[in-house]
């Protein structure tokens, strides 16, 4: 078969052609893989929430404004037979070494953090993914820390938090993430011991 | 030309990366580790092969003079059903990859491949072309991510090698330029043993 003549009309056809075919075949696939994605994410978001609360048995969700950053933050808030027992926050810095860190934060009611992990991140590998649990033990300092008594930032910062070695950025950045989601949530404290007896 | 040497031509005597030079910006920038290199080349495998199937069988209907946008629509829509598809069911490798995966759609090795032999091959020869080039740019980007984990990391595929920290250097940008620039030597070297 001899090739198409590259006339006026039959490029403008060919073109739209093409396209319309394109776009056609996107569609479908977008919408064939809607639904997994959102399930995806909906279960990395499950699994990070059961990571950093103690046991619950309800949840209930609501997004609070931090007071610096541009972004609200979602509250978790977790209860066991009606009793307030803590909260999950997906919290995110923009002080990363390669674009955006989320994290999500477990808060005890009474300020007190539960755990830390991430859950997405584009930092160095071999360098600023410590905060990985499954890299390093870097972010089991966080077990246990009180930000109302320690201070949220690295050591050179004159914080409490430990370096990580050649990767000061991402610790910075880190501890910035989990005190915006700490001054948040005692900003609004009185307003989440209320909701609790709603 | 035999379909076995139009298939193994991509691992050493064309290989994408180490003699035609092609994909550089993945070859280096998703090379932190062996499995990010063999991520990324699978994936751009799979982009390769389909759309050197879609640019064969199209390629008499297409003009010549608007064939380059056709092709680009082709392979662009092929990269973002790949970066659809890794996000709904490989989660955790589209976390690991997914900024890269995009980046496909620009990579000079798909298009220099749909226009250096799919516009002119039937569809099977491209099939083989398109796995063997495909393969041997996982090949390269495989082995420079290895390269890279054992001498910054000391851990291949995450298994540790020795102990330590490793040389800093071959985890961030620099290190991926060396590296390059050794396996081309060794490459150009094994490619004239083979020859003579």
């Amino acid at each position: 078969m001899a090739k198409k003549e590259s006339t006026f009309l039959n490029m403008v056809l060919t073109l739209i052609i093409v396209a319309a075919a394109a776009s056609f075949t996107l569609a479908t696939v977008y919408n064939l893989t809607k639904e997994p994605i959102e399930r995806a994410r909906e279960a990395a978001r499950q699994e990070a929430i059961g990571l950093v609360l103690p046991e619950f048995d309800e949840l209930r969700s609501m997004r609070l404004m931090p007071i610096t950053g541009s972004d609200s933050l979602e509250f978790n808030l977790a209860f066991r037979d009606g009793d307030f027992v803590g909260v999950a926050v997906a919290t995110y810095t923009r002080m990363g070494y390669s674009g955006l860190i989320r994290a999500m934060v477990g808060f005890t009611p009474e300020g007190e953090i539960i755990d830390v992990v991430p859950l997405q991140h584009a930092e160095t590998p071999g360098l600023g993914d410590k905060i990985e649990k499954g890299k390093s033990d870097w972010s089991d300092q966080f077990r246990g820390f009180d930000p109302g008594v320690q201070v949220l930032k690295v050591r050179p910062d004159g914080g409490d938090v430990d370096n990580i070695t050649a990767a000061t950025i991402t610790a910075r950045a880190y501890a910035d993430a989990i005190d915006r989601a700490f001054q948040t949530f005692k900003a609004h404290h009185s307003d989440i011991i209320n909701k609790e007896n709603e | 030309m035999g379909q076995l040497k139009n298939f193994t031509k991509g691992f050493v005597k064309d290989n994408p990366v180490f003699v035609l030079l092609l994909g550089l910006c993945p070859a280096l920038g998703v090379t932190t580790s062996a499995f990010n290199g063999l991520g990324m080349g699978l994936a751009t495998t799979f982009v390769l092969v389909s759309s050197n199937i879609v640019v064969s069988i199209i390629k008499n209907q297409i003009p010549s003079k608007v064939r380059i946008p056709s092709y680009i629509v082709v392979i662009a829509s092929f990269v973002t059903i790949t970066d659809l598809v890794m996000e709904a069911y490989l989660p955790a490798l589209f976390e690991s990859l997914g900024l890269f995966i995009p980046l496909i759609v620009v990579n000079c090795l798909v298009m220099g491949r749909a226009e250096a032999f799919a516009s002119k091959n039937n569809t099977w020869h491209s099939i083989v072309d398109g796995m063997g080039m495909g393969l041997g740019f996982a090949f390269a980007l495989t082995v420079l991510g290895g390269l890279r984990e054992i001498l910054g990391a000391g851990e291949i595929f995450g298994w540790s090698v020795f102990a330590g920290d490793g040389m800093l250097v071959f985890v961030l940008a620099p290190g991926a330029f060396i590296g390059l620039g050794y396996l081309v030597a060794l490459n150009n070297i094994v490619k004239k043993k083979m020859e003579s």
